[in-house]
């Protein structure tokens, strides 16, 4: 086999290379630069070149990075490694490892339906398959981006008659940049949280057209957000306080919010399932469309499409069962 | 159903009770008096008559999305409400057709039991098309009820301001049995049939628990306190010659308790008597769980008359000489009330509860001790001049209940919660220890923090040790200071106690498992 799953993340012992570990080593491959895929403290990474700005944005400037374009490949130990668009986020991709014939894909996370900003996820053939399942479940079957977009800018223009102003809470590498694109035009006020600022920056720099607004600014005066929406990180959603906005409603843009229940349970005024990852239907696309005859399936629900691919008579398993840490998931 | 499908979003997505007051008008303002009605009952809690059952639902479910039932019962497990989950799984429609509430309510409801195969294909064909938000609305109705934080105080208020008529007027009109199937919107809010009336009762007035001092709810010559009764609430109606009794939870309940069907010998008509019921022997008041069985038994057996007779023990009069008097203060009411139960010898079946006099605050406090005693759950104060209101009303009655009882118990099973905290686990069953095993004495859902219910979600997907279906058996670490309100023996828990009200007072972090009680201990706390 070509790769195993190994306490540090998915190893390939030929090319001695981790993708994606959870802990430093010596060579790391990134898929994308989200936090659970992104860490620290490993001597040397290889990333797809659109993805090397944002990763060194996200753990250090002094990093040892190399970056390859997306399709081209490296040999490592007779290994090829190529670099795939995932559709996840601006710079992800799915890693594509070669081997005497055999062909392996890490897919990291991603997302069928393309969204205007990110490279188009492109299917791979290959033998063995890795696939995330955070959205495993036929109940997640997302809206197309189009309809989202009409839902979120009538919730907008119903709180602008009442006077309130709009605060969304989007993960603020790849959704808020999505959202911005999506809301943002000349008569609509749009505004930022700092930390997604200093990202819009990062990727302008990378070469992605995201369009210049204001920063949000605790010491605004409220009659210059009036009708304005502003775009926070989740964090933020729950930890700052907005009073000074008054009135004003919040919502959150994940693939969480599809489900009413999330939705109640953190009570947000609105929460749009707008998702960066694949839905039931998209997921089972992807497998397909490898043409894997060996599916591995990591971070989500797990038990679940293992056990659905296998009743389609997919060999699959969940990845590496014990051995692999359960990681914190981050949907975006 | 459009509509009624966006009342039913918009009540779904604000905690404002003005907001849900506008919305519910504004679907009274523009639907017609069938669906009028059909959204009163249904947002008051009430179920259409089906001929199918839950099981058979899912059944069909899992035939009409194409994905099998396993994983229909992980999708459930995960979104927490079996309408959502159906209106998830089912493929979108691609022709949208408009049905009114009262005409899909006409479709499926009031059924045969043979013509369940229509009913099915009704609900096959409806399912095909209708829009997403309409799917969830029109399950919601095929599957129960709808839990929307609307109180019956919100639907009374959104009514009353429609029909511009007094809210009272309104919660009357509303309060008791009134069938759906056999009435008109017109007919049951402005009241065309009088002789409907003749069994109502009025809404309860709710007392508020005593919070910080006791002191400041004000001076003592202004209050009254008398024990609060550990039974069923009731109102006591004469009228006309008939007797009826009515439950809190708005149920006649008059066949349950043949022994006070000589009311009429003692009480008049046009009476309405407030009080609680409670099954009393030899003076004294008998545990609540032996009044709680004999509810639950469809035939009052002469049995159960020998070994647990009710009593009503009256505390308010609502009505007098056919006058609803409950705007006159409590002082004047009670008068009223010793009057008719001292005027004749009522035998021991109706008893006035008797006031507590107390001059100050501390010896209201040591007479609030004995409450377990008297199995009263403490005392209930209330204000010499105030009128018997609606609802629970902040102010003017207040009850004083005695701190629960408690117990350490080791969580062993953890569920996955519906509705709002669908996809935490938020449901736990807890264990005490007998000898080297721990056996189940409580489920408890309420009591933690956000925080905490995340913390503990955490360790179960951690620490789980077996699955079954929802169900997880999660490693016996964490133990909780259980609260409860009473204790009974009971044959259906294994441990052969049930608690009343038990709920987790605290997460006792400092205790490990091998800490928490043990099913002796808890044992002493039954009375005989």
């Amino acid at each position: 086999m070509l790769i195993e799953f190994t306490s540090s993340g998915i190893f390939c012992r030929t090319a001695g290379v981790y993708i994606d570990p959870s802990k430093p080593v010596s060579k790391a491959i990134i898929t994308h630069s989200h936090s659970d895929h992104a860490k620290r403290g490993s001597s040397s990474y290889m990333t797809c070149k659109k993805n090397i700005q944002i990763l060194r944005h996200r753990i250090g400037n002094s990093i040892d990075v190399t970056g390859i374009d997306y399709g081209d490949a490296v040999s490592i130990n007779g290994v090829k490694i190529s670099f795939h668009p995932a559709g996840h986020i601006p710079g992800s991709s799915q890693v594509r490892l070669e081997y005497k014939g055999e062909v392996c894909v890490v897919s990291g996370d991603y997302k069928l339906e393309y969204d205007g900003l990110t490279e188009e996820y492109e299917p791979v053939k290959c033998n063995t398959f890795v696939t995330e399942s955070t959205f495993a479940l036929p109940v997640f079957k997302w809206d197309p981006q189009n309809e989202i977009a009409e839902s979120i800018k009538k919730w907008w223009s119903r709180n602008k008659s009442k006077g309130n102003v709009c605060v969304i809470g989007a993960y603020s590498l790849g959704k808020a940049q999505r959202l911005l694109k999506l809301l943002h035009s000349d008569e609509e006020r749009v505004l930022v949280h700092s930390s997604i600022q200093q990202i819009n920056h990062v990727l302008r720099l990378a070469g992605y057209d995201i369009p210049e607004v204001k920063t949000y600014e605790q010491s605004m005066n409220r009659n210059e957000l009036e009708g304005a929406m502003i775009i926070v990180p989740p964090a933020s959603l729950s930890a700052d306080s907005f009073s000074k906005l008054e009135p004003y409603e919040n919502a959150f843009a994940s693939g969480w919010m599809a489900v009413r229940g999330s939705r109640r349970w953190q009570s947000f005024d609105a929460g749009f399932g707008m998702s960066d990852h694949a839905d039931w239907k998209d997921l089972n696309e992807a497998v397909l469309m490898t043409g894997a005859e060996k599916v591995f399936v990591t971070h989500g629900f797990t038990e679940v499409f293992a056990r659905w691919l296998k009743e389609k008579n997919i060999d699959a398993e969940i990845a590496g069962e014990k051995s692999l840490q359960v990681r914190t998931d981050s949907d975006s | 159903m459009k509509k009624f499908a966006e009342l039913i979003k918009d009540l779904d997505s604000t905690n404002k009770t003005t907001e849900k007051i506008s919305y519910i008008t504004r679907y009274l303002s523009t639907a017609n008096d069938s669906d009028k009605l059909w959204m009163i009952f249904l947002l008051s809690g009430g179920r259409i008559k089906k001929n199918f059952t839950t099981p058979e639902l899912r059944q069909w479910t899992v035939e009409a999305s194409d994905i099998p039932q396993w994983l229909f019962d992980e999708s459930y497990a995960f979104v927490g409400d079996l309408a959502e989950t159906i209106s998830l799984v089912i493929s979108k429609a691609n022709v949208i057709s408009e049905y009114s509430l009262s005409e899909l309510v006409g479709m499926i409801s009031n059924k045969t039991k043979c013509e369940k195969d229509d009913t099915k294909q009704s609900i096959f064909d409806v399912w095909k098309v209708l829009g997403r938000g309409e799917l969830f609305a029109f399950n919601k109705l095929i599957t129960g009820g709808f839990r929307l934080g609307v109180s019956s105080g919100i639907l009374i208020n959104a009514i009353a301001a429609h029909e511009s008529a007094e809210q009272d007027v309104i919660a009357f009109r509303l309060s008791g049995n009134w069938d759906p199937y056999n009435t008109t919107y017109s007919a049951l809010i402005r009241g065309d049939n009088e002789s409907l009336n003749l069994s109502r009762p009025y809404p309860f007035h709710l007392a508020y628990p005593v919070e910080g001092n006791v002191q400041d709810l004000g001076k003592c010559d202004e209050l009254s306190a008398e024990w609060k009764w550990d039974g069923i609430r009731a109102q006591l109606i004469r009228r006309d010659g008939q007797m009826f009794i009515w439950s809190r939870g708005e149920e006649i309940i008059t066949e349950k308790f043949p022994e006070l069907s000589v009311a009429s010998d003692f009480i008049p008509d046009g009476t309405v008597l407030d009080g609680e019921l409670i099954c009393f022997i030899d003076g004294k008041p008998l545990n609540f769980n032996v009044l709680q069985k004999r509810i639950g038994r469809k035939n009052v057996t002469r049995k159960i008359l020998e070994e647990a007779p009710a009593v009503f023990v009256a505390y308010d009069i609502l009505e007098h000489q056919g006058t609803d008097i409950r705007k006159e203060s409590f002082d004047s009411r009670r008068e009223k009330l010793e009057e008719i139960l001292t005027a004749k010898e009522h035998g021991s079946v109706f008893r006035l509860s008797p006031l507590i006099r107390f001059d100050n605050w501390s010896e209201l406090k040591n007479i609030r001790e004995q409450s377990l005693e008297m199995r009263a759950e403490g005392l209930m104060i209330k204000r010499k001049d105030s009128s018997y209101q609606t609802g629970r009303k902040k102010g003017s009655w207040w009850k004083w209940k005695i701190d629960p009882m408690t117990v350490d118990a080791v969580m062993i099973y953890a569920q996955a919660g519906h509705g709002r905290r669908s996809g935490l686990f938020t449901d736990y069953t807890f264990a005490v220890w007998d000898n080297e095993k721990l056996v189940t004495i409580a489920k408890a859902y309420s009591g933690l923090t956000n925080k905490e219910i995340e913390e503990v979600d955490k360790f179960v997907k951690a620490n789980t040790v077996e699955r079954f279906g929802p169900v997880r058996t999660v490693s016996p670490e964490l133990v909780f200071e259980i609260a409860f309100e009473g204790i009974a023996e009971s044959s259906r828990h294994k441990s052969g106690i049930a608690l009343r009200f038990p709920r987790i007072s605290r997460w006792r972090k400092d205790k490990k498992a091998s800490e928490a009680d043990t099913i002796i201990e808890l044992r002493k706390l039954i009375k005989k």
